[in-house]
């Protein structure tokens, strides 16, 4: 049986999920406890993958990082790196498309502890970075790992957009998703079952952790 | 709250009867499945005979392969036009075509497009790929260009080494447009896919020989419910009229089983 599929999915996603966690966190930190004059213009922008359908999330990508597009050309002749069509095009497009979801989970996050505890450490002389570290990122933790796991899921199952900005390559750009889509294209619809009960699984096992976690987060809080 | 279930209730009533008047109306309409390849030749047919006849046609478009599964799950299709034999005969066993409808109305051919800037070839065997130039070509295991694409360059021994290069289209039309965007800069299409195009050039025509020869065959499904309205399309198909139009879309007409040259 030829799992490359899975190995590739968990490889997309893989890298997706670990761009989308460090950049989600980090503009979640510096955007969500300012207010500023056009804040919420900036997180609709942020959060508009959500809303869109995936194909526009792939127009849009085609666009910009396709052969013509000036990002894709930019990325062509200073790094010869091709996008459109090869992996790197499906970890763009589950980055984009799952990043508001790590976005909110993390933005919620920083706003859920007392933010007294950081600025003390503050005016006791630490440096930002080491507050950074050592107060908000163990505070915030639990909600940026439902975060991680949620953008994880979401990297796992995305289809449209890379479909369109990735095509469809076997062994390059044929994710779970894809290899399902074409699997059923084909009439192959044993190895199609196949896949749609992998995916299931892994699906389900994360938010199945995801509920059991938290609630046992819920009821360590209230015991304390 | 009575008040609401009642003002709900005749809501549902009402979409209800509104559903049963529209397939009322649907009776005389003939849903056709057509190969994506057919999409233009058939906008400009479908007009002409929903004139002549007073039929309605509604069609959708997609790989033959796609289309050949959605009828076999019970896809509400009445006509199948597909690129391929192969599709027909899945559903000649699943026994979903209608008896003595099965006709041939076109064939085409294969040929390798490019940009305007790619110099053509004499022949598919001089096709060779820069190392970041890629090739686009129909999903071999259900768009048929891709399976005669795949014959033939099986047949002269370049599958293999192009394979790393390719980009596998859900159907024909794709690959015409991943051609036509610029994103990928070679593929295989029908001689009638290339020739709608103006952004993008002929670079060789693949010999026929190298694969199944290319027919176009049409049936009616066995489940449908407007089956002559069904063959009177299939017997316009094979007019006169309907074969000067394929050949102004680039493919050769054929009449009584044989291939018009």
């Amino acid at each position: 049986m030829n799992l490359e599929p899975l190995l590739l999915s968990l490889k997309v996603a893989g890298i997706a999920t670990f761009i989308v966690f460090i950049i989600g966190m980090i503009s979640a930190r510096i955007i969500s406890r300012k207010l500023f004059p056009g804040k919420s213009i900036l997180e609709s922008i942020l959060l508009l993958p959500l809303v869109l359908p995936p194909t526009v999330i792939g127009f849009g990508l085609l666009y910009l990082f396709g052969k013509n597009g000036w990002l894709g050309q930019w990325l062509m002749d200073w790094f010869s790196l091709q996008v459109v069509f090869s992996w790197i095009g499906a970890v763009i497009a589950s980055a984009v498309v799952s990043f508001p979801l790590m976005y909110q989970s993390a933005s919620a996050a920083f706003q859920n502890y007392d933010q007294n505890l950081e600025n003390a450490a503050l005016t006791m002389g630490a440096s930002k970075i080491k507050v950074f570290f050592t107060i908000s990122l163990p505070l915030a933790w639990p909600g940026l790992l439902a975060g991680l796991v949620m953008t994880f899921a979401r990297s796992l199952g995305e289809f449209g957009a890379t479909l369109m900005i990735a095509g469809y390559i076997p062994g390059e750009t044929d994710t779970i998703p894809l290899a399902i889509y074409f699997a059923v294209e084909s009439g192959r619809m044993e190895q199609a079952l196949m896949w749609v009960i992998v995916i299931l699984c892994l699906g389900f096992s994360a938010v199945l952790w995801l509920n059991t976690w938290s609630r046992r987060k819920i009821n360590f809080v209230r015991k304390a | 709250m009575r008040k609401l279930t009642w003002i709900s209730s005749s809501v549902i009533l009402l979409l209800l009867s509104s559903c049963a008047s529209s397939s009322d109306s649907s009776e005389t309409t003939v849903r056709i499945a057509a190969a994506a390849s057919l999409k233009d030749v058939m906008e400009e047919l479908a007009p002409l005979f929903e004139e002549q006849y007073n039929i309605e046609l509604e069609t959708i478009y997609g790989s033959s392969g796609k289309l050949a599964r959605q009828i076999e799950q019970g896809a509400p299709v009445d006509v199948f036009l597909s690129a391929d034999l192969r599709w027909i005969e899945l559903l000649k066993e699943q026994n979903l075509v209608a008896k003595d409808t099965y006709i041939e109305f076109a064939t085409n051919r294969i040929v390798l497009i490019g940009h305007d800037s790619t110099s053509p070839l004499d022949t598919i065997q001089d096709l060779k790929l820069k190392e970041n130039e890629q090739l686009a070509v129909g999903n071999p295991e259900s768009v048929p260009a891709g399976t005669y694409t795949k014959q033939a360059l099986e047949r002269i021994q370049l599958w293999g080494s192009l394979e790393g290069q390719m980009v596998f289209g859900s159907d024909v039309r794709q690959v015409l447009a991943y051609v036509e965007s610029g994103q990928v800069d070679y593929g295989f299409v029908y001689a009638s896919d290339a020739m709608i195009s103006d952004q993008v050039i002929t670079l060789t025509q693949v010999d026929n020989r190298l694969h199944d020869s290319i027919v176009y065959p049409g049936i009616v499904i066995s489940e449908s419910r407007t089956k002559d309205q069904g063959q009177k399309f299939l017997s316009f198909l094979t007019s006169d009229q309907a074969t000067d139009i394929y050949k102004a879309y680039g493919f050769n007409p054929m009449r009584g089983g044989k291939i018009e040259q």
